[in-house]
């Protein structure tokens, strides 16, 4: 616990640090470089300098988004209008003098300078306090003879230079409890100036569920394709031998009735396989045991198909919508799959949970690992269908293992049924 | 009767195998995919070949489009092409040469194994065979033009059997009623829909199928 709060504040002041040499190695140079820019235009230099600098500027500003999100809690969207398609010096020029981003980018060169003291604070502060309660200042003071520290200047005697070590602790607590906060009131000044405007993210968003909508109808055409070889080649040649069978026996049953007795036990077991067939295509649709008993008990049903134990832990105070409980149940059916095929594992895990408006589904094994969702058109396939409704997929799996991969899928839950167990058919 | 069969499915290929060879036919050869389909046609020139429409390796048409090679090197070469739907679109593909020995059938058919050989051997003969369905199809297309609506009841009733390629005799069972009323009704057919009048079966069926795929 105390090695933790230590980790923690001494990465706050690292990255206070961190604020404040940017705000001055690179806001600088990078405010100079746009002010130039800006002025040569009306000469042309300008115009083909001003791209360079503004992407250098998001590159600073996108290292900073990181320290925002990840050091002070502060989530700054990133969104600039999108890059033109064919890349010329005029195209790139229009791009970046037309995004407002670049305007407001550029005005935040200017105002991180002096924010960069936040940083600064949220580094000395700490190593101030701790300057006096190591008793360094006390050390200093007996070597030099001439130092004060905190509110004692100069220290005159013993009594004063033993105050520095209490002063040394006071000062440090503030400074590992304002640390947060002070990389917090950085990270609000910065906000302004870094979050995209309204359409950007809008536009942005755009973008996203244009390429989701475009896979996901690939996927479904892909899909329906399956389907369709799979019922023409499967149960309705069947059927057709089936029918054939039985027509031939009818004209055998005065001739050669055993023939015909054998014709009809083999239209028998013909439709009997046509059956197996539509039965599993029909799971492969919708399994009947998710609308059924909804994903819960369809996961459970799954997990007993796999030939591992497999330990099932589902929390969900509902249901959530059938398309989205459908590509759930399928991600987990593909990754269970994976499990028994590849992964050699003795052992799986499934947990399902709902948190902040999210389905969380996790699976893992204790196989080999080495799993590379880049690598398997199965994982792929995943984590299109998740796309299709905003969910993502993250696989962990290194070699040696254990695997696990999880999902994320934004979703409500509709009320809990009252009656759990009312009869199912 | 040699047959050469073309068919992807194994139950499928040796059901028909099995069910031609029962009523007399010779299999001389059996085929489960799209490219060896027409060597296997033009090498043993059979009396008639009974063909999927769909076939490895692409499952699309290849059935189709080989039957149609087939024909365009052997005129006349006899084909029954059977599939698990049938389209308008196929069948006037395979009727636009107006050679007839051309059947185009659903595979349900086979159930009815003695009607099933029986449209075999007619296309194996050179006659015309259309699925009911392929008929139903082309009459309900037509079915506002003004001459097929002067027609009656019974004279469209017959101009369907007509079209599915069946003979006089054949309508004239089907309907209860003389071979002699039947042809009454066909000429009043043809005169109605102003098609020249002809006494020969298999040219008939190629007119009103004609008229009605126009």
């Amino acid at each position: 616990m105390l090695l933790g709060i230590v980790r923690r504040s001494a990465f706050t002041a690292l990255h206070g640090l961190r604020v404040f040499v940017l705000s001055l190695a690179a806001h600088i140079p990078l405010l100079v470089l746009s002010i130039v820019s800006v002025a040569l235009i009306p000469i042309g230099v300008g115009m083909l300098a001003l791209p360079q600098v503004v992407t250098w500027t998001r590159l600073l500003t996108r290292s900073q988004r990181e320290i925002a999100r990840d050091w002070a809690g502060v989530d700054i969207a990133r969104a600039y209008r999108p890059a033109p398609g064919r890349y010329t010096p005029w195209s790139a020029f229009r791009w970046v003098v037309t995004d407002p981003a670049t305007w407001r980018e550029m005005l935040w060169l200017l105002v991180g300078i002096p924010a960069g003291v936040l940083g600064l604070l949220a580094l000395a502060i700490p190593f101030y306090g701790l300057e006096g309660t190591l008793g360094v200042a006390l050390l200093i003071w007996l070597i030099t003879d001439g130092y004060g520290y905190g509110a004692v200047w100069f220290m005159d005697n013993w009594g004063e230079a033993l105050l520095s070590l209490p002063q040394g602790a006071v000062i440090l607590t503030i400074g590992v409890l304002a640390g947060p906060w002070l990389l917090r009131a950085w990270a609000s000044v910065a906000r302004p100036f870094l979050t995209p405007s309204r359409s950007d993210l809008l536009a942005k968003r755009v973008e996203v569920l244009t390429e989701s909508r475009a896979e996901t109808v690939d996927a479904q055409a892909a899909e329906l394709r399956r389907i369709e070889r799979d019922l023409h080649d499967g149960a309705q040649a069947r059927l057709v031998a089936l029918s054939m069978s039985i027509g031939l026996a009818e004209e055998l049953m005065a001739s050669d009735p055993g023939a015909a007795q054998r014709l009809l036990a083999e239209a028998r077991q013909n439709s009997g396989e046509a059956l197996v067939e539509l039965r599993g295509l029909v799971r492969g649709i919708h399994p009947p045991v998710l609308a059924e008993r909804g994903f819960d008990g369809a996961i459970r049903a799954l997990a007993l198909s796999v030939p591992l134990p497999i330990a099932v832990e589902v929390d969900l105070p509902g249901r959530p919508q059938a398309p989205v409980e459908s590509a759930a149940y399928f991600a987990v059916a593909e990754v269970l799959a994976n499990i028994s095929k590849h992964s050699g594992a003795t052992r799986a895990w499934i947990s399902a949970s709902h948190v902040d408006g999210r389905l969380l589904v996790a699976v893992g094994d204790n196989g080999a690992g080495g799993a590379d969702p880049a690598g398997g058109t199965g994982l792929r396939g995943i984590a299109r269908r998740l796309g299709a409704f905003d969910g993502t997929m993250a696989v962990t799996s290194p070699p040696g293992g254990p695997t696990v991969v999880t999902m994320e899928l934004p979703c409500e839950l509709s009320s809990p049924r009252t009656t759990p167990s009312s009869g199912t058919g | 009767m040699r047959v050469v069969i073309a068919e992807d499915h194994a139950l499928l290929r040796d059901g028909l195998t099995r069910l031609l060879g029962a009523f007399g036919a010779e299999i001389v050869a059996t085929v489960d995919n799209g490219p060896s389909l027409l060597p296997a046609l033009i090498a043993h020139r059979p009396d008639v070949a009974v063909i999927d429409v769909r076939l490895p390796p692409t499952y699309t048409d290849e059935g189709l489009q080989a039957a149609i090679a087939a024909r365009a090197q052997i005129p006349g070469l006899p084909v029954l092409i059977l599939s698990q739907h049938v389209e308008q679109l196929y069948a006037r593909e395979l009727l636009s040469d107006r050679r007839g020995g051309v059947g185009y059938l659903l595979k349900d058919r086979v159930s009815d194994v003695s009607q099933f050989v029986e449209a075999v051997r007619r296309v194996a003969a050179g006659a015309t065979v259309m699925d009911p369905d392929v008929v139903a199809q082309l009459l309900a297309r037509r079915a506002g033009d003004e001459p097929l609506r002067e027609l009656t009841a019974r004279e469209r009733e017959v101009l369907g059997l007509m079209a599915e390629g069946r003979s006089n005799a054949a309508i004239a069972g089907r309907l209860f009623v003389t071979e002699k009323a039947v042809s009454k009704h066909i000429n009043s057919i043809f005169s109605k829909l102003g098609l020249p009048p002809s006494t020969d079966d298999h040219r008939r069926v190629l007119a009103v199928l004609a008229y009605l795929n126009r």
